[in-house]
């Protein structure tokens, strides 16, 4: 974690952060004014609105008033119909849906038109051109099925005038195999996705940039190694990876030992909110991993883990809420399952910053986590 | 103080690091580094070949030699652990101070550790049957009979997935540089103190440090290893066991089970065995697998439970530098009172008594931590599902069950001391395949022959004997330092 005393990354300066602030209350507003007229809203929140005790159009004239709504319980995306999440402001659009967890049970589930979309074109600013070139073929060697992490990679390759390469991972199979206990062929399992991958990137494709996970990225390191080569020289330039097991230590190992010189950035993402980038990791910032949310179409806050409404200090450790402000979803103060440290605005990304993300401590014992 | 990671010669400082508290005071001991799960495949990929070479460019004697002089190191002189000198006495309150052992029972376990390094040469011998070590550096050799011989190494370094409650274990794998086998260790979390220290006397005495690495970190770590190593050896539950049952490269140390057993013409002198009975329950705090947990009898059960629980049933708490202490803490909150609810669930089965009742209440919790005071139960048979616990503390099931049953119902037993005359009975033992170590007498099953094997023979594990045959005037093929040189 970086210390709060003195950053060793460009912090925002108050006017930056002052601006965003005004940028997030007024497009606040705008949410409400869709998300709660009979005329664009979906009808769950519409019906929700008739049990609230304000009007949000009304009374919700920044972002801060948006603490006037209960904590939003995640057990409501579970379960049909899903169309009481669309928007009739978006009627006729085609929708996807999206799922989250489902290893036993209902998944959760996220109505999506072009969310994932615009998530990932913002995403695309924040890559550095000489890493992730433009027109560059790509490789997707991750989790596809119900989720939209496929769909979003190909549409960053496509955006960025690239072909996307798919390698797929079911993470619920993978889940269900560690609770049998089957290590054996969770191994093969891995190995047979680590093997595609490579069979595509020595194919010619001139795969340059990837997504991938973690541990697939370990696997597949290692694999490079023992045919004698590495992830660089099979022609990767540019990684880009996420999961709450990126810590400094595991980044730093990465990088001095797994990517020859490869570039990766970290990503902090979900269903709910989008994609959180982070800022550059460096060895003098300690391998600090700090995300910042793609604001204001989400908001990343940390709190007090007993009083749910109230920020911690800069370096001090809470809980994730993530608030979610798109036309197509809205998500008030929806406490995830992740805790880290509150991080000071930096200057690509004037408001705060999360880092040393992990699983929330209460529930920890109960999680899976860095399972593909 | 801070417990880098080692590797194979190179130690390595994780940005990542677990805090070591005393279990009492929750005072820091000690900082270790973590890592992770891809450095152990990434070191096995590169360093495991070495680590081999490494100990075959020295001579099998000298090796032995090293070993004892490690072992003096260790037990006796003063070796530099994460980075600041530590002498015997000082690893004795680390030892204690993180995993709630008492002293004394952290300095008796030393001395089983120097024991057998000090006579690793005799163990070795016993082991490998009299076979040369120089058939094992090179791959084959003429034994005495003048019949080709041939042993091939199943991999160039054992993984090992250290436990963190019991330090007797450590035993098991003290032999392995004298077989010309690398370590990779992961140490317990609670318990990285007898690998660092054995690690750094090692190296002190002139092991190479290419041939040991200590690899500190979460579960992801352990399962590398498993992964990885050609051998490996893990300690942990019946659930672990179950895990990696039928896999060939890695050995399971679980719960052992062990038991004493009266035969029906020795019963009614049982009072002649009840301090033999009372070891194998109590020695070492009951953590280990040679630990009873068991006594069949046909009759005296009940008399042999209250024996038992009014020789060990008052034990106290005790700090853990009393010199008087005996019992271990469970140093993980809410696990000593977890333990006791299953045995209370456990007790009100039919036909189950607990003998120690009258002694007072067993569970006793601290502010950090918990014990268990020795319980004794008695069952009247070996239905009752408690019958067939074990737990790690002084724990035992009296049992009572007909001779001729008993054999059927004891289920798997790493070690049974046997109490009989009866040669027919015997046989019926030394042919019973679900019972590992067997003793016959009055024999505790906590002490172990060293000269023996212990769950299967290490040699079998590490290597295979197998055919190699040489034609008629053909000259010696290979030649040690030409072999491995060419394999690394």
């Amino acid at each position: 974690m970086a210390t709060t005393d003195q950053p060793v990354f460009e912090v925002a300066d108050d006017a930056a952060v002052t601006a965003a602030r005004e940028a997030l209350d007024a497009h606040t507003v705008e949410m409400m004014a869709w998300h709660f007229h009979p005329s664009t809203g979906c009808p769950f929140w519409l019906e929700y609105a008739q049990s609230l005790p304000f009007d949000p159009i009304k009374e919700v004239q920044c972002y801060d008033d948006l603490k006037k709504f209960p904590p939003f319980e995640d057990e409501w995306l579970r379960g049909g119909p899903v169309r009481r999440w669309a928007p009739k402001g978006l009627e006729g659009q085609p929708l996807y849906v999206f799922e989250t967890g489902g290893t036993t049970g209902i998944p959760k589930s996220r109505v999506n038109s072009r969310d994932f979309r615009t998530d990932y074109e913002m995403f695309s600013e924040t890559l550095p051109e000489e890493h992730f070139p433009k027109g560059a073929n790509w490789l997707m060697l991750g989790p596809s099925g119900p989720r939209r992490l496929r769909l979003a990679i190909e549409h960053l390759a496509q955006y960025r005038g690239g072909i996307c390469f798919c390698v797929d991972l079911d993470p619920r199979w993978v889940v269900k195999l560690i609770k049998k206990g089957w290590m054996e062929h969770l191994e093969a399992y891995k190995q047979h996705c680590i093997d595609q991958a490579i069979t595509v990137l020595e194919a010619g494709h001139d795969i340059r940039c990837m997504f991938t996970t973690p541990k697939l990225l370990e696997s597949l390191a290692l694999g490079l190694e023992k045919k004698g080569t590495t992830i660089h020289k099979a022609g990767i330039t540019g990684i880009f990876s996420g999961g709450t097991e990126f810590t400094p230590q595991w980044t730093r190992f990465a990088t001095e030992e797994l990517l020859d010189g490869a570039y990766m950035t970290p990503t902090y993402g979900n269903t709910l909110m989008g994609l959180a980038a982070s800022r550059p990791v460096t060895p003098a910032d300690g391998y600090t991993i700090a995300y910042y949310a793609p604001q204001p179409r989400a908001v990343i806050e940390l709190v007090d883990f007993d009083d749910t409404n109230s920020v911690v200090p800069y370096g001090g450790t809470g809980r994730v809420k993530l608030t979610t402000l798109t036309k197509e979803t809205f998500v008030p103060g929806f406490l995830e399952r992740d805790e880290g440290e509150r991080e000071k605005p930096y200057a690509k990304y004037p408001w705060d910053g999360v880092s040393g993300v992990r699983p929330f401590h209460k529930l920890a014992s109960a999680t899976t986590v860095g399972v593909y | 103080m801070h417990l880098q990671a080692l590797r194979f010669g190179k130690p390595y400082e994780s940005l990542e690091r677990e805090t070591l508290v005393h279990f009492l005071t929750g005072e820091p001991v000690a900082e270790v580094s973590q890592v992770g799960g891809a450095m152990v495949g990434r070191d096995l990929a590169k360093s495991a070949k070495a680590a081999r070479a490494a100990l075959m460019a020295m001579d099998p004697e000298d090796v032995v030699e090293r070993l004892q002089t490690a072992g003096n190191l260790y037990a006796l002189g003063t070796v530099e652990v994460g980075g600041v000198p530590q002498s015997p006495e000082d690893f004795v309150h680390h030892q204690s101070a993180t995993t709630g052992l008492p002293e004394n029972l952290c300095r008796a376990n030393m001395k089983k550790n120097l024991f057998v390094l000090s006579n690793m040469d005799r163990m070795l011998d016993a082991l490998s049957r009299g076979l040369s070590p120089e058939i094992l550096w090179k791959g084959y050799g003429r034994e005495h009979r003048d019949v080709i011989v041939s042993y091939q190494a199943q991999s160039p370094v054992l993984g090992l997935v250290l436990p963190s409650n019991s330090p007797g274990v450590h035993t098991l794998w003290l032999p392995v540089i004298a077989l010309g086998v690398g370590l990779m260790l992961k140490p317990g979390s609670q318990e990285p103190w007898t690998p660092y220290r054995m690690a750094a006397a090692m190296i002190e005495a002139g092991i190479p440090a290419e041939a040991i690495g200590l690899y500190p970190g979460p579960t992801d770590v352990g399962a590398a290893m498993l992964n990885g190593c050609g051998r490996s050896m893990i300690f942990g539950s019946a659930k672990t066991v179950a895990q990696y049952a039928g896999d060939p490269r890695v050995q399971v140390h679980g719960p052992g089970f062990s038991k004493i057993i009266l035969g029906d013409d020795c019963v009614d002198d049982w009072e002649k065995y009840l301090d033999v009975m009372v070891e194998s329950v109590a020695a070492n705090s009951g953590r280990g697998c040679i630990n009873t947990s068991a006594i069949y009898a046909s009759r005296h059960t009940r008399e042999i439970a209250a024996a038992i629980a009014e020789r060990i049933g008052p034990t106290e708490v005790k700090p853990p530098d009393d010199p008087e202490a005996t019992l271990a803490a469970f140093t993980v909150p809410g696990v000593a009172k977890a333990v006791w609810g299953q045995i209370e669930a456990g007790l009100s089965a039919e036909g189950v008594t607990h003998a120690t009742a009258d002694y007072g209440p067993r569970l006793e919790e601290g502010d950090r931590c918990g014990w268990l005071r020795p319980t004794v139960v008695h069952c009247s048979s070996p239905d009752p599902e408690i019958a067939k616990a074990e737990y790690m503390f002084p724990y035992v099931n009296v049992v009572e069950c007909p001779q001729e049953a008993m054999l059927e119902r004891i289920g798997p037993t790493l070690v049974a001391s046997v109490l009989t005359d009866d040669v027919a009975f015997q046989q019926k033992l030394i042919d019973c395949t679900h019972v590992d170590r067997l003793n016959f007498g009055p024999i505790p099953t906590t002490k172990l022959d060293w000269l023996q094997p212990h769950e299967g023979n290490i040699i079998d594990f590490l290597y295979r004997s197998r055919a190699l045959q040489v034609a008629e005037g053909a000259g010696e093929p290979g030649q040690v330092a030409a072999a491995h040189a060419a394999t690394t």
